[in-house]
């Protein structure tokens, strides 16, 4: 089904009640060109790129839950491309432009809203790494503006500025930057996706890898059978040190939590997304006037999809730090994901060193953003068989040369990234 | 998730830090690379049953080893972490 103007006056005028489903919910084929585990974002936008950018469409998504159960449907949508070193610069901006052109690709509306990111800068050794990070983004062609104090008091002037301890100084801010409907994301990638031939398949769990002679991967065992596959590409991110295991693999990866909060709606007051830079807090207002927010993962290994008080206290006084007002809002809903926290804080997008199986992972809290960029490097990977240039740093095996890429430089210790 | 002490008795969980999986051992001195690779970057990052380093920084400052369940944030067992320090005040 096409969307535009006239199907949604077509659909008005007869009660909203011929809608079709927006996608196809498949039964597993015997066989597939390639399978991808993991129906999030990543997972489905894969397969869609497979599908329009890269001709293959014998391709079946394997979800084990339904689609976007996981942390596509639980994050805090913020999308950027403010990253600062060589590796990841390029790609989050690859990423971006993706998002600027998503709704007319996948003919969905996912609310891509570019209503501007602010980084706060509290101290001039802050505002010199913003600006550092805002001239490396300026030279490789991402838009980037440095405000002083009083720029910001003019587009955030209910921020408590004359905070004793963490002054406001400034700001580091994206306008391309913004949030998109996560949901709508994993919809609109099943829904185009399906559309050109490939199968979505729910609550089909992988529970391991069926491999010949010479060790190759040639297809995946799942809760409904046998699926044989040419090529097989694991986007489970949470998940992934435990679907890897299944080949014999031990990854550069730690699961974490990571929570978020929505608070009661109130009228609008957020212009766009604010981060609080002296402590970790970051917040925008959903279109319905909550205020969604969030801010260090929890810290402690967990697959359990809910977090602890500590973070929660944490968050909140972050909040209350910036916008002393927001303490009479009520918080509405809290909840968890898993996160898959990398060793450097930056994803692996690589072949595995199981033939036939090639790995999308290590997104940590930052993977939102990256949807429609992964989905179109890791295509090429498995169409190709070559890292797709923007995607080239992401590999396994930077751990072990040396070759890492750790934008915070906090080394090997995934809960600090 | 609550925490018992056995220095300082049940607290909550923000009087501690977390180090993080307790079984890899620092190799020796002369290690092969591949040995001291995988002692910094690889993980078994279990779901289930684990036991994992805690430390009390806001109580009794001694570093713990927990066994607890990922998939459920349950805590089997705490005891102190191999340390001659620890091993003396637990006796
Ligand atoms: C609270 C929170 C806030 C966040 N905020 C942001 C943000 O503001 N901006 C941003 O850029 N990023 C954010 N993130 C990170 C982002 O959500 C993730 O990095 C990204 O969604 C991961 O990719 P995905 O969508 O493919 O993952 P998921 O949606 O988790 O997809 C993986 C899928 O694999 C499935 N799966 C797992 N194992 C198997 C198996 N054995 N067989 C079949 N299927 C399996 C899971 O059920 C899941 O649906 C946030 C995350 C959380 C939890
Ligand atoms: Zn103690």
């Amino acid at each position: 089904m096409k969307y535009s103007i006239f199907s949604l006056v077509r659909a008005a005028l007869s009660g909203h009640k011929n809608w079709q489903r927006t996608w196809r919910d498949a039964t597993p084929k015997d066989h597939y060109d390639v399978v991808i585990i993991g129906g999030g974002g990543h997972g489905l936008a894969t397969a869609w790129f497979l599908a329009s950018e890269y001709g293959i469409r014998n391709v079946a998504v394997l979800e084990k839950g339904w689609i976007g159960s996981g942390n596509a449907g639980r994050n805090t949508t913020i999308i950027r491309s403010n990253y600062g070193l060589p590796g990841n610069t390029g790609f989050y901006e690859l990423s971006m432009k993706l998002w600027e052109r998503m709704e007319q690709d996948l003919n969905y509306n996912t609310m891509v809203s570019q209503r501007g990111v602010i980084n706060l800068y509290h101290s001039d050794a802050q505002r010199d790494a913003y600006a550092r990070r805002g001239n490396t983004m300026r030279i490789n062609g991402i838009d980037a503006e440095l405000l002083d104090l009083a720029a910001v008091r003019k587009m955030i002037p209910f921020l408590n500025f004359d905070n004793a301890r963490f002054p406001v100084q400034g700001g580091l801010l994206q306008r391309r930057g913004g949030t998109a409907r996560h949901d709508a994301v994993v919809w609109g990638y099943a829904h185009a996706a399906s559309a050109l031939g490939v199968d979505v398949i729910q609550n089909c769990e992988v529970t391991g890898f069926t491999r010949d002679a010479n060790g190759k991967v040639t297809g995946v065992e799942t809760s409904r059978g046998k699926i044989g596959a040419g090529k097989v590409g694991m986007a489970v991110a949470g998940s992934s040190s435990r679907v890897a295991a299944m080949a014999g693999l031990r990854l550069p990866i730690e699961s974490h939590v990571l929570q978020a909060f929505v608070s009661e709606a109130i009228k609008p007051l957020i212009p766009g997304v604010m981060t609080f830079g002296a402590g970790h807090f970051y917040v925008s207002q959903s279109d319905k006037g909550g205020l969604v927010f969030g801010g260090d993962i929890d810290g402690y290994n967990s697959y359990a999809q809910r977090g602890n008080m500590p973070v929660m206290e944490d968050v909140c006084e972050g909040g209350m730090a910036l916008m002393p007002m927001i303490g009479r809002v009520r918080l509405l809903r809290q909840w968890g994901g898993i996160m898959d926290m990398s060793m450097d804080g930056s994803p692996i997008i690589d072949k595995s060193p199981v033939d036939g199986l090639y790995i999308n992972a290590g997104w940590c809290y930052g993977g939102f953003k990256a949807t429609p960029g992964s989905g179109f490097v890791f295509a090429h990977l498995l169409a190709r068989d070559e890292s797709h240039g923007e995607a080239a740093r992401f590999r396994l095996d930077r751990f072990r040369t040396g070759a890492m890429i750790d934008e915070k430089g906090q080394g090997a210790q995934p809960n600090l990234h | 998730m609550r925490i018992v002490c056995p220095f300082c008795g049940e607290r909550e969980l923000g009087e501690f830090t977390y180090l993080g999986d307790a079984k890899p051992v620092r190799p020796e001195a002369g290690a092969s690379q591949d040995e001291v690779f995988d002692y910094v970057y690889l993980r078994d990052n279990v779901a289930g049953q684990t036991s994992e380093y805690w430390y009390h920084g806001d109580g009794c400052r001694a570093w713990l080893n927990v066994t607890r369940n990922t998939l459920t944030h349950e805590i089997s067992a705490v005891e102190p972490a191999t340390g001659a320090g620890a091993r003396q005040v637990a006796k």
